[in-house]
């Protein structure tokens, strides 16, 4: 079984708002796995299913190769995007609390707990109560807190909300050295910089229904205009019929800047070759979409981060 | 089943290390038990206060005056002018001087005292020498001593309630401060538990946790965890206070009985110099103090019954509004919000107290019957009952429909639970409410 999760079909309806409508997904192992979409668009709902939170009105899930049933909690670790813990409760005794929850021993906990509080160097807050701890730290604690039982899947809504940069990079290097260790997690943002730098797939859900999915790099290329970028010094007015300058417009420091358009099936090299006849080049690229382009092509709206 | 005692060991936990627990459970018994010290200092300490002479030049109230509580009262066979001399020296209160024609002239009677006498003790006195003048005028009449007994009447009347185990000695009073003391303490149990309930549950909301939480266990899982576990606290609160309120009475009436015995020893001592003394003597040792009274009252109650009945239907009771209050708290964003929810959960528990105060006149007439029945009426207008006495058919009833009503409750809660907890920024109303029991898993 290569895939971690696989929702097939799921439908989730509300009183008179359907959240979630046929939506069918693959999370392969060992990824990170990126769930966007535009606010209300069904993730969180998504979310909470795959949580065992709710359940769907129809379809079903499956981990590892199993239908979805309680033994499956102590393998799914999830941060909130609404997260918060008891405010009034040492950080120390409701980690322990969070992860006997979970389904671990106390000792267990303990010993889990300890590698953590090392790593993250927060030894001295695990007597602190935890409404003490700036908000910063409290999301740390919960990263802990989300993490600690080593669950293979790993589900993170929004993770980065709420922490300084420095913070964040400390989190982001986390979440690259679980995927290392073999889990997979899904992280459903708007921050598409995110989405850029560390996802290896994503889906894109959008008014309920899923829009598109897969590996990031195939979903780029599927989403590839054939469109590539130079500039040059000179005048690039007409090239040849094959090719179709899109626009020009001069860069800040006295170059010109051209994208031009190229059928599917020529050759680059062909465009190249055109271009060293006409004018002095000085970089030439391929216009690769980013995923912001992706996301408003896909949903026709600009992601609100 | 781990997941839920995890739960109930958390609620439980961070209630009880609270400080406003601790203050609570010491505070409840040193408040009753200083109420009772007060009461019984009050007591005693008077016995010795007031020594009050009584210099009667008519010679026709020796030892007329009667020895009470408050004061006591002597003859010295002095002169007004001796005794106020030696007055200070004997450490009297006051003195009393009666001249010799007090009978024709009452408003000669004169009270001296170092400080100015009570209006009590001077109505005391008043009333005393203004009996005994009407008695020796009623003779001078002709009518005898005996015929004057023989008018006083004293009418004490003692109940007796008749049940299987035979005549049993009985008291009103103590049956009725008993039944109220148990409904009282059941409706303010119950409110007090019930919020912490809801608190607890808005506190979940509020800071988001729950979602965290529910992704372990399932919502139902830990609002029965958080109301069993607030139920063991108020459990815990009750032993505790009713070992405290014991240990402190035990010690408290040894304190307490302590320089009561030694003053009336020391009382009967003097008493037994004068004449006279022999009499009032045993005339106080049988005087009954009320509160043994009220005390050997008590114990003739099925205390057993009343207290098993107690944990019942607090319990019972309380997980039947709290479920209710639980709701509450999952379906509101914030405390102002609770308002237009509390008022139709309270409303049937205030009017449980407004019928136990029926029931406590009539606790076996229909009104208080079927009021005991009714799962959200029953624990305080039972309650009411219990003390006087109730057919085993009907406490049997009652019981098995609060459990019942408990449950309806409980599953009703649940279904609006798992639907508020993760309803953010919604004002809801009741519509929306019934709507959310019918939503599916």
């Amino acid at each position: 079984m290569n895939n971690i999760l696989e929702t097939h079909h799921i439908i989730k309806q509300y009183a008179e708002h359907r959240a979630l409508d046929d939506v069918s997904l693959s999370v392969p192992k060992g990824c990170i796995f990126g769930l966007l979409g535009p606010n209300g668009a069904g993730k969180t709902s998504l979310i909470r299913i795959i949580n065992q939170i709710t359940a769907p009105d129809s379809g079903e899930v499956i981990l590892d190769g199993e239908r979805l049933n309680p033994n499956h909690i102590r393998r799914i670790g999830y941060l909130p995007e609404e997260r918060g813990l008891y405010k009034k409760m040492k950080v120390g005794e409701q980690l322990l609390y969070l992860a006997q929850l979970k389904g671990l021993t106390e000792k267990q906990a303990m010993e889990k707990l300890k590698i953590w509080f090392v790593k993250f160097d927060i030894k001295t807050w695990w007597t602190k109560n935890v409404e003490d701890l700036s908000k910063g730290m409290q999301q740390k604690v919960q990263f802990v807190a989300t993490v600690m039982h080593e669950p293979d899947l790993i589900i993170l809504d929004e993770p980065f909300s709420g922490f300084d940069p420095i913070n964040a990079n400390l989190i982001k290097d986390e979440i690259l050295e679980l995927r290392d260790k073999g889990k997979t997690i899904i992280f459903s943002t708007h921050r598409m910089e995110s989405v850029e730098e560390l996802c290896d797939n994503i889906a894109l859900i959008n008014r309920s229904h899923k829009v598109l999915d897969g590996p990031k790099q195939a979903i780029k290329e599927q989403f590839k205009t054939h469109t590539y970028h130079v500039e040059y010094q000179g005048t690039l007015d007409t090239l040849s019929p094959a090719f179709a300058v899109l626009k020009t417009r001069p860069t800040d420091d006295g170059f010109m800047r051209a994208d031009i358009k190229i059928p599917p099936d020529a050759a680059v090299n062909e465009l190249i070759r055109h271009l060293l006849d006409r004018v002095a080049v000085r970089s030439f690229g391929e216009n690769i979409p980013s995923m912001n382009d992706i996301f408003i092509q896909a949903v026709g709206e600009v992601p609100t981060t | 089943m781990n997941t839920i005692f995890l739960i109930i060991k958390r609620e439980y936990m961070v209630r009880v290390r609270k400080k406003s627990f601790i203050i609570m459970t010491i505070l409840g018994p040193v408040l009753i038990f200083g109420f009772y010290a007060i009461i019984g200092w009050a007591a005693v300490s008077s016995i010795n206060q007031k020594k009050i002479a009584v210099v009667d030049e008519s010679g026709r109230f020796v030892n007329q005056f009667k020895n009470d509580d408050e004061t006591l009262y002597s003859y010295p066979k002095q002169s007004l002018a001796e005794a106020k001399k030696s007055f200070v020296k004997e450490g009297y209160n006051a003195l009393v001087f009666i001249p010799k024609d007090v009978i024709e002239q009452p408003k000669t009677v004169k009270i001296f005292a170092e400080k100015s006498v009570s209006l009590a003790l001077q109505s005391n006195i008043e009333r005393a020498i203004g009996k005994e003048i009407e008695t020796i005028k009623l003779e001078e009449a002709g009518i005898t001593q005996k015929v004057i007994q023989d008018a006083k009447v004293n009418v004490d009347a003692q109940t007796i309630s008749l049940s299987d185990e035979g005549e049993k000695n009985n008291n009103g009073i103590a049956t009725t401060i008993i039944s109220g003391f148990c409904a009282l303490l059941i409706y303010i149990s119950v409110l007090i538990y019930g919020t912490q309930v809801m608190r607890g549950v808005m506190e979940e909301k509020t800071n988001r946790i729950v979602e965290v939480i529910i992704s372990s266990v399932k919502p139902f899982q830990l609002m029965l965890g958080k109301i069993i576990g607030v139920a063991l606290v108020g459990l815990t609160q009750f032993m505790l206070w009713i070992v405290l309120t014991i240990g402190l009475m035990t010690i408290g009436s040894k304190i307490i009985s302590q320089p009561k015995e030694t003053a009336q020893t020391q009382m009967a001592a003097r008493m037994n110099g004068m004449p006279g003394g022999q009499e009032v003597q045993s005339k106080m040792s049988t005087a009954k103090n009320p509160v043994a009274d009220v005390m050997a009252a008590i114990e003739t109650l099925p205390l057993t019954l009343i207290v098993s009945c107690f944990l019942f239907y607090f319990l019972g009771g309380y997980l039947l509004y709290s479920a209710l209050f639980g709701a509450v708290g999952a379906a509101v964003d914030n405390e102002t919000e609770t308002q237009q929810f509390m008022f139709p959960i309270m409303m049937p528990i205030i009017a449980a107290i407004a019928f136990a105060q029926i029931a406590v006149r009539d606790p076996d007439g229909p009104l208080a019957f079927w009021t005991s029945m009714i799962p959200f009426t029953s624990p305080v207008v039972m309650m009411v009952r219990i003390p006087f006495g109730v057919p085993a058919w009907e406490l049997a009833l009652s019981m098995a429909l609060l459990v019942l009503g408990f449950v309806g409750t409980t599953w009703l809660a649940a279904r609006i639970y798992r639907v508020g907890i993760l309803m953010y920024g919604k004002k809801v109303t009741f519509r929306e409410l019934s709507k959310w029991v019918f939503y599916k898993g």
